[in-house]
């Protein structure tokens, strides 16, 4: 039984369609990425597979009674909302101050509890939104972007917690990211997405996939991708690299 | 001493602002100013309507003010810009209000009461209707808290949660419409979101959670009511326009208040 699956699923948005037929699922313990550039549907599938989008074709199905601890990309805590570290914890659900104290100190952060949520940085932020989804007990940790903002050294750090977390409670891992070298070399699979799903696979199936080296050709792509294809960086520029994989979504 | 009416209309300030504390917080959190004032100016086409086919002036507004929250939801989920709806349901329900009163022959209404409020005047049933009202909405918002709060911070995390931000949006209109229909008799339809949003805004700079914000926002509010209605009664000022100044006054405070704070 997968933990989240989706079939053919389709997905139009003011107009226009953002997902066409995407396929997938996610098991206990997997650690899922899925890359695409800007604007490819990497965040409408995961608020699709959050429940958050009803499909405009196919299914989404979510195990019975699926605990997801979800980071989302940005959160901007309006100036007028007051808000603690140790309230922000406890939503959507109270939480005992030790566990609270807990989660903050497994991620990095002890000790926060009483500062303002807007007065903290960008790397104890990010680390406190993961302190709030690990309170879930989650199945499955969903995490948008999640270092977004965060420095090379601060993203690569982000991602060995996760891979910790990971081992530790046996949670599956959904992510999305830009910072391509650093998470494919953690990810049991990558899923590279373009309005549909291109190429899929492990990291070296993946960035090997002339679908995938036609998106993140050299320049745009990570460590990993511009090693691989510094040789021919002059064949993909511009439009070439736009257009994507042999179906292009458009 | 204090006359009844006096007492009577202080308890009725206080009473609203038990509701308008809470519920004035999630409308300042989630930038529903201007929400609550077309709810509110939609309360006068209730009117007009309740006395035209004879039923309860409180039941009319509240259908009016619930009608234009949710005209003005499903407009902004169909992706029209907020403001502009907001400005075309507020105005053209107000303006359609005061149009369908005119044709009301035979009622003598006194449309100034409806504006501004006539909390002098409200009578002992009325009273218990607004405590009455304003418990409802304490206990819905009480009960609903945790996913309201949840769903005002990021819609994402309370669907992650599995609760679903859009009947909690609902649950912010009906209980918005409660109390629009509430406050008419306090401070009348055009004070009505100020006295959702000043008291809160005052709390802002005083509190650390949101729970003591919203639980200083109706002791703001309800110092307000007290010190409006005291005012008119030994100074003959309008009393419902009295409340609303004396939270902008405790406003100015809250204000300076943080400023020193800040600097300090």
């Amino acid at each position: 039984m997968n933990l989240i699956r989706a079939k053919g699923l389709g997905l139009s948005y003011g107009g226009r369609l953002v997902l066409e037929d995407v396929d997938f699922s996610i098991d206990r313990g997997e650690i899922v990425t899925i890359v695409g550039p800007n604007g490819s549907g990497k965040s409408t599938l995961l608020r699709a597979l959050l429940g958050a989008l009803p499909p405009s074709r196919g299914v989404v199905e979510r195990q019975r009674g699926l605990r997801i601890g979800y980071v989302p990309q940005k959160l901007a805590i309006d100036a007028t909302l007051p808000m603690t570290v140790a309230r922000f914890l406890s939503l959507p659900f109270r939480q005992l101050p030790q566990r609270r104290a807990a989660a903050l100190a497994r991620v990095g952060a002890a000790g926060l509890e009483g500062r303002q949520m807007r007065a903290l940085s960008g790397g104890q932020f990010q680390r406190v939104l993961l302190a709030r989804a690990l309170l879930a007990g989650p199945d499955i940790l969903i995490l948008d972007e999640p270092t977004q903002g965060l420095d090379q050294p601060g993203a690569a750090e982000f991602y060995r917690l996760i891979e910790e977390l990971r081992r530790e409670t046996g949670c599956a891992v959904l992510l999305v990211s830009h910072d391509l070298h650093v998470v494919m070399s953690a990810s049991d699979r990558v899923i590279c997405l373009n309005g549909h799903i291109c190429c899929e696979g492990s990291p070296q199936v993946v960035s090997a996939a002339p679908e995938y080296r036609a998106l993140f050709g050299p320049g745009t792509g990570g460590a990993l991708a511009l090693y691989r294809h510094e040789h021919d960086h002059h064949h993909h520029n511009g439009a070439e690299g736009r257009a994507g994989g042999k179906r292009d979504a458009g | 001493m204090l006359d009844d009416f006096v007492l009577r209309a202080m308890l009725a300030g206080v009473g609203l602002s038990l509701a308008t504390g809470p519920l004035g917080a999630f409308v300042v959190w989630r930038r529903m100013a201007y929400f609550g004032d077309a709810m509110a100016h939609a309360a006068i086409l209730g009117v007009a309507l309740a006395l035209g086919f004879s039923i309860s002036i409180l039941a009319g507004t509240l259908v009016a003010a619930l009608a234009a929250g949710l005209a003005v939801a499903g407009l902004a989920s169909r992706g029209q810009a907020m403001d502009a709806a907001l400005g075309v349901v507020a105005h053209s329900a107000l303006a359609f209000g005061l149009v369908a009163v005119s044709f009301l022959r035979g009622v003598r209404v006194d449309l100034a009461a409806f504006l501004f409020g006539d909390i002098l005047t409200v009578g002992p049933a009325e009273l218990w209707l607004i405590w009455g009202g304003a418990g409802l909405i304490v206990a819905l918002v009480a009960w609903r808290w945790g996913a309201l709060l949840t769903a005002t911070v990021s819609e994402e995390l309370a669907w992650s949660a599995g609760m679903n931000p859009r009947r909690e949006r609902l649950v912010l209109i009906l209980t918005l419409a409660l109390v629009v229909a509430l406050a008419l008799k306090v401070v009348g339809v055009l004070l009505v979101s100020a006295m959702l949003i000043v008291p809160a805004a005052a709390a802002r700079g005083f509190s650390r959670t949101p729970e003591a914000m919203a639980a200083l926002a109706a002791a703001f509010g309800a110092g307000a009511s007290v010190a409006g209605v005291w005012t008119s009664a030994i100074a003959d000022t309008p009393a419902g326009p009295g409340i609303v100044v004396a939270a902008a006054l405790i406003y100015l405070v809250s204000v300076l208040f943080s400023r020193f704070r800040a600097e300090g």
